[in-house]
């Protein structure tokens, strides 16, 4: 029941075969994984070799205040191995939503991970935490999401924060972000956090997380806010098809015009992709099928802090909240430029009543030299 | 009684705006306009039809081109301005711009009382306080040199992520500080409009100082004088915060 129900680790490889995938199949997937990942094409050996030696590493998958889609995403990856492996093979010991346990089976399993595999396993924590009366608004068998994640992170190795939720509080933190909720880096900060925004985010960066760390013995190389560097240093707007549109001036005017039919770019409808740091337009959704821009849609920024809060979804205008409801800066600047404009006619006017004895003189002295020219 | 004997001023020739002062100013007034429209732009592109096909196009390419080109003109100029206060005359010198004195404060109420309230001081509806800028107009600076700092710190910090040079890159911490893009992005976009009412309200106080001092407060930013009434000059030599002294 308790210590049993756990398996002593078996490599990546041996879970592979016993899978029933050929050496193909895993050379395939860890070409890929190599190049994700960001490593030379030279790097293939060194990451078949740590995937075929070294035991898998055990994982806790926890649940907070989420909506489930980034584990959605996770198990729609483009390889099926990357799915396989990970979640189906490697010890995702504790996952709410996926482990076949339940109750007080799952618990144990929880504990046991935790203090057999202390300091080796990996916390993947999809969700934030709401801090507010004292975290009343998740709670998981009895327990409070702060103590789950405190207990859990205690002996983590890692810490990723699995989507915007973990990584920056995504939806349930936006004004007046009632349940208090916070992302991981606010909670935990005595161990290595690696962000994965994303709502949801792309699989893959979940396993290439993992591979390079196995591969490795170190997570990757993050970026100034934490994210790995090999999926989030480049734009959304940067990998964009319709970039050229872009560049051009051609742009959709509303969703329904002759340019949306020409696949125009989406920026005047909303497109965030300017200002979003993601891997979409390169690796895609559901095993590579499409992305938004590429279904039609304005990307909204899902990887970014405060996405919510920072404009409307479908405009590129600045918001400026506490004006009424989302007045644009720009409405207010012409407000603005309106009052200053009257504030400016109204001195002109007292100047010229407050200070006409003055200009009286000026005038007069001027007047008086010209005419002294004159004579 | 004294409009009965109306005195003739005579006037005293002030060298206050030196040349890389006139240069700045002019310089930093075109990339500022150049920045507003191509920025304006930007933000919401014109629906600009072509016939031509897109890869014979690059409008919006041109604009954030323009754009660039005159940010990077503006930075560096600013530098120089930075660097002129500290060199250059007393007029352009740093202690014009920072209210540390009690005579700055003091002064910044005069003219608040004269130019704004339409106070009189001694019976006389103006009064001769400042060769250069006055003490508000300094603030006034001081203040738009805050906005170009952050309209470089922004605007640069944007611009980090396109770039392969280290220079755009040292930028790089100020959107990582403000969690991304979209926050620096709508500030870019929000101190945008300082600037705007800035010019607008700059341009009218040119004008109206001009015309009722008559000193030629307009002309002085093109050749650098402006003109003081000789007991003025006599009486107030050290009027202006001098920095040598």
């Amino acid at each position: 029941m308790t210590s049993d129900t756990i398996l002593p680790q078996p490599t990546y490889y041996d879970e592979v075969q016993r899978k029933g995938y050929t050496r193909r199949d895993f050379v395939q997937f860890v070409s890929m994984m190599t190049a994700f990942i960001g490593l030379e094409q030279s790097a293939i050996g060194q990451v078949t070799k740590a995937l075929e030696s070294k035991p898998r590493i055990p994982v806790i998958w926890l649940h907070f205040q989420e909506c489930t889609c980034c584990s959605e995403s996770f198990i729609r990856s483009s390889h099926p191995i990357v799915a396989d492996i990970l979640l189906d093979k490697i010890s995702l010991d504790y996952t709410e939503t996926l482990m076949a346990a339940s109750g007080t089976q799952a618990e144990d399993a929880l504990k046991h991970t935790m203090t057999k595999y202390k300091g080796q396993y990996m916390l993947c924590v999809e969700g934030s935490v709401p801090l507010a009366a004292d975290g009343v608004y998740c709670m998981i068998g009895g327990k409070t999401s702060l103590q789950i994640l405190e207990e859990a992170a205690e002996g983590a190795a890692a810490i990723i924060a699995w989507g915007s939720c973990a990584s920056n509080g995504c939806v349930q933190s936006a004004k007046p972000n009632p349940t208090k909720a916070t992302p991981i880096h606010k909670i935990i900060m005595n161990k290595p956090i690696i962000k994965v925004p994303g709502c949801p985010p792309i699989g893959e960066v979940m396993a290439g997380v993992i591979v390079h760390y196995l591969t490795f013995g170190r997570i990757p190389e993050l970026d100034k806010l934490g994210r790995p560097k090999a999926f989030y240093s480049k734009r959304v707007h940067d990998s964009c098809y319709r970039r050229p549109f872009y560049d051009a001036g051609l742009f959709v005017e509303t969703f329904d015009d002759e340019n949306a039919k020409k696949g125009y770019c989406l920026y005047k409808v909303g497109c965030k992709g300017p200002s979003t740091y993601n891997a979409c337009g390169v690796m895609k959704w559901n095993g590579g099928t499409s992305f938004p821009i590429q279904s039609g849609h304005p990307c909204i920024g899902c990887s970014e802090e405060n996405y919510w809060d920072n404009g409307r979804l479908y405009e590129r205008g600045s918001s400026f909240a506490g004006f009424g409801i989302e007045a644009s800066a720009d409405t207010l600047g012409k407000i603005a430029l309106g009052v200053t404009g009257a504030a400016i006619v109204g001195h002109a006017v007292a100047t010229n009543i407050g200070k006409s004895t003055l200009i009286h003189e000026h005038q007069e002295e001027g007047i008086k030299s010209e005419q002294a020219l004159n004579d | 009684m004294a409009s009965k004997y109306l005195p003739i001023h005579k006037l005293r020739r002030v060298y206050v705006w030196e040349l890389p002062v006139r240069f700045y100013h002019w310089l930093n007034a075109t990339v500022i306009i150049a920045l507003i429209v191509t920025g304006f732009f930007i933000a919401n592109p014109l629906a600009l039809m072509s016939s031509k096909e897109a890869t014979n196009q690059y409008t919006m390419g041109w604009f954030r081109y323009i754009h660039f080109a005159a940010a990077y003109l503006f930075f560096f100029n600013f530098l120089f301005r930075i660097y002129w206060g500290f060199v250059g005359n007393k007029y352009a010198n740093w202690r014009q711009f920072l209210p540390i004195s009690k005579q700055f404060f003091r002064e910044m109420w005069t003219v608040f009382k004269i130019d704004i309230l339409m106070f009189k001081k001694n019976g006389q509806q103006q009064d001769h306080l400042s060769v250069g800028h006055n003490a508000m107009a300094g603030f006034i600076y001081f203040l738009t040199f805050l906005a170009f700092l952050v309209q470089c710190l922004t605007g640069f910090g944007l611009y980090a992520s396109m770039s392969g040079w280290w220079f755009p890159k040292l930028f790089a911490w100020f959107p990582a500080m403000l969690g991304g893009d979209m926050l620096t992005r709508q500030i870019h976009h929000w101190s945008m409009w300082f600037f705007i009412l800035f010019a607008i309200i700059h341009v009218y106080l040119v004008f109206y100082h001009d015309y009722v001092e008559g000193r030629g407060e307009i002309s002085s930013m093109g050749g650098g004088w402006k003109f003081i009434e000789e007991d003025v000059f006599e009486k107030d030599k050290h009027q202006t915060p001098n920095p040598n002294k």
